[in-house]
């Protein structure tokens, strides 16, 4: 599904991401833990498309093509979705519209024809449900107004809706109540398919209860610096991050 | 995608489809303007000697004045002697089947309905073709319920009193520097009059267009709309590209009497020069103003797209009691467009009441200005006045400005105010990106969202024909 091989990524010459390697095949759940500014969104941000991180070196294969050569919208529609650590917000653009738009536009690139509208009235319905979106947010314009938390159900919903390939869900969890992180979770659950990928940032292992991931990786200062299985963010829970060392040298000295 | 997204990307994929040149014989006055050419024109549209006397004086007194330089606008002086104030096709013609099938297939292309289809849409189509008119249709439908619905010129010969009981009534010569240019030498427009207590069955619809080289069009629209009559009325234009600057000084005046309401709907979409230069656009010096009288109501709505320069405020001067005006207005400016657009709303009677709703949206080099005037005269107890100015940046070399006057000379009068200013943010289209909605299509979307409140004033047709013309209009304008 998704190769990332020594991937490097600078912004404005200062250097975030600092040889990346990491391979998910298809069905699996990866989750991704490590302290604040270690960059985590950076490496959302990059495989989702964005323009301003510059790619040093490296390479990231999606699908078996080569993901840096396309634009962010052909990534799209080639099934890649990114649950946005902070959504948003596009007054005057009403969710259901935006999202019908979205839906078409990956349809069309799929040679799909168009969905009608009463279609896709009942696909918008019986995907909220499953996030127990309020309906009223349909209306609204996108995140517009919108709570901390019911940005992200949407941003859950979005996902529902368009059912990618391959989901990277940044910091979905935060933000949250207990019950939402309940039903949020179960959405994600019910999308889980062997065709289907995940890639969770948090900072919680208690996501990791409702979403059992299939590898835990930690990312320090650019660097996944551990890689291991569920319990790994039992132990990361409990110890923190400090045990970890980011700088390789120092870590094989050891 | 949905219809109206693939309709946009379809049209933003080509360039400016109206450009082309029609090649038709035109009997064209050479350049230049003194009171023999002004003489010439009333005795080439064999007016009566009032209206030759009339333009006379516009005339006089235009040549006593100075082109404003108040407007936030830029642009080389206009070389008044250098243009042709008069351009015509060859022979006046009676009905379509005379019309040349050239011109017919010009009209084809611009869309423009001149069919049968479009009766049963419901729009007459009163079509000029540079500054004669060639055809007309639907007149008997409408004389049936004796409305007028004709050219100018037509009106001139056929309703002369109306004419000269209405004509400069609500913008007299004196008002403004291009008024005065426009009552001297306007060469055609368009005359409607709803008779008392008339509903007009359907929307009247005039399409204009400039198509001689060097002609500076000069159009006079009249419409009156007697006690207790309805009307909507539309206008739109498109104009073939050109390598010289024309210049467009329109005059319009409605007269709503008592109880009456009139709608007035414009897309204006004249040619805005060259992109990257601004060479060859359109200037498009616009008066607009309608007087109300006791309950009755003026609604203006504008979507300015067009022109190299605009410089337009329709107006309602509020004289009746409990009478209404409203604006509501999108003006665009990309490339190298500048707007200078907005409304004076003069409260004259008691209980009267205004809305303005203005969205002013900058790309690529474009600069937007609204400059709005509320005034509430001594006598005008409980005036209320809305107004909301917002504008939308695209892009960091455009610019957006703001001149809100109010001037109130009674205690009662309420007003209210609001101003934002946005931009759309690269986060905005990443985020649409990420959903596989293309960059073109997400300005679309934020821009027609933005426009939302204006666009519902729009009759149908015109409010699609509208969010087309906003995404042709921003292609290219966003990285
Ligand atoms: N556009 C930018 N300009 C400058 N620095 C940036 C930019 N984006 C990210 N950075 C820097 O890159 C580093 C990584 O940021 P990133 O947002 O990827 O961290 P993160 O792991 O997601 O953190 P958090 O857990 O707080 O969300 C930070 O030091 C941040 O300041
Ligand atoms: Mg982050």
């Amino acid at each position: 599904m998704l190769e990332l091989k020594n991937l490097h990524v600078a912004i404005g010459g200062n250097e975030i991401l600092k040889g990346i390697d990491l391979k998910i095949n298809a069905g699996e759940v990866h989750a991704i833990m490590g302290p604040n500014g270690s960059g985590k969104s950076t490496l959302a941000s990059v495989l989702a498309g964005r323009e301003e991180y510059e790619v040093t070196s490296g390479e990231v294969l999606f699908q078996g093509e080569n993901l840096l050569d396309l634009d962010a919208e052909t990534r799209a529609r080639e099934g890649l979705f990114l649950a946005f650590q902070y959504p948003v917000e596009i007054p005057g653009v009403g969710n259901t519209y935006f999202l019908r738009t979205a839906l078409n536009a990956i349809r069309e690139h799929r040679g799909q024809p168009p969905l009608d509208a009463i279609d896709f009235l009942q696909l918008v319905r019986e995907k909220a449900d499953i996030v127990k979106l309020d309906p009223a947010l349909l209306k609204r314009a996108v995140n517009e107004g919108f709570s901390g938390g019911e940005k992200k159900r949407n941003e859950i919903f979005h996902m529902a809706v368009l059912e990618p390939r391959l989901a990277i869900l940044d910091e979905t969890d935060s933000g949250l109540d207990i019950d939402a992180l309940r039903i949020v979770s179960e959405g994600v659950n019910s999308l889980r398919s062997p065709e289907r990928s995940f890639i969770v940032i948090t900072h919680y292992q208690r996501l990791l209860d409702h979403i059992i991931p299939d590898s835990v990786h930690v990312l320090k200062d650019g660097r996944i610096v551990e890689s291991g299985g569920r319990e790994l963010a039992l132990e990361l829970e409990a110890r923190g991050y400090d045990w970890l060392d980011s700088d390789p040298a120092l870590e094989a000295a050891r | 995608m949905t219809d109206s997204t693939t309709m946009l990307e379809e049209l933003a994929s080509r360039e400016y489809e109206h450009g082309f040149v029609t090649d038709i014989e035109q009997e064209t006055f050479p350049p230049g303007l003194d009171e023999d050419v002004v003489r010439a024109i009333s005795a080439k549209k064999n007016e009566p000697d009032w209206l030759t006397q009339w333009r006379l004086k516009a005339f006089r007194h235009w040549q006593t004045m100075e082109e404003p330089t108040w407007p936030k606008v830029d642009y080389d002086p206009i070389d008044y002697q250098a243009i042709s104030y008069f351009a015509a096709p060859k022979k006046l013609l009676e009905s379509l089947d005379e019309v040349d099938p050239e011109i017919l297939a010009t009209y084809k292309k611009l869309g423009i309905p001149l069919d049968e289809q479009k009766a049963l849409a419901g729009v007459a189509v009163d079509a000029v073709f540079d500054s004669v008119s060639v055809a007309t249709t639907y007149k008997d439908k409408l004389a049936e319920e004796g409305i007028i619905f004709c050219s100018f010129s037509e009106a001139v010969q056929d309703h002369p009193d109306l004419i000269r009981k209405y004509l400069g009534s609500v913008v007299p010569h004196t008002d403004n520097f291009f008024a005065a240019l426009n009552s001297a030498v306007f060469s055609d427009g368009s005359f409607v009059y709803i008779p008392k207590g008339v509903r007009c069955p359907m929307e009247l619809s005039t399409y204009f267009r400039i198509n001689a080289p060097n002609t500076g069009q000069f159009e006079r629209t009249l419409i009156v709309a007697d006690e207790d009559a309805h009307v909507s009325y539309l206008e739109g234009c498109t104009a073939p590209q050109r390598d010289e600057n024309q210049l467009h000084a329109a005059v319009v005046e409605l007269v709503a009497l008592d109880r009456a309401k009139i709608k007035y709907s414009t897309v204006q979409n004249w040619y805005p020069g060259d992109k990257e230069t601004g060479v060859g656009g359109i200037f498009n010096f616009v008066t607009k103003r309608g007087i109300c009288g006791e309950e009755s109501k003026i609604s203006w709505t504008q979507v300015e797209t067009g022109s190299a320069i605009t410089w337009k405020y329709p107006s309602v001067i509020l004289k009746g009691d409990h009478s209404v005006g409203e604006f509501y207005s999108v003006a665009l400016t990309a490339g190298r467009q500048q707007a200078d657009t907005g409304t004076k709303m003069v409260h004259l009677g008691k209980n009267t009441r205004s809305t303005i709703i203005s969205k002013g949206i900058s790309a690529g080099k474009g600069q937007n200005s609204y400059r709005g005037l509320v005034k509430v005269a001594k006598g005008a107890d409980n005036a209320r006045n809305f107004s909301q100015c917002d504008s939308m940046l695209i892009g960091s070399e455009c610019g957006a400005h703001t001149f809100p006057y109010i001037e109130i000379r009674n205690p009662s009068a309420q007003m209210e105010h609001e101003a934002t200013t946005s931009k759309i943010g690269e986060d905005q289209i990443f985020y649409c990106n990420q959903r596989g909605i293309s960059t073109e299509d997400a300005v679309s979307m934020i821009v027609n969202g933005f426009c939302k409140e204006v666009f519902k004033e729009l009759p149908m047709e015109f409010a699609v024909e509208a969010q087309k013309l906003l995404g042709v209009s921003l292609e290219g304008s966003v990285g």
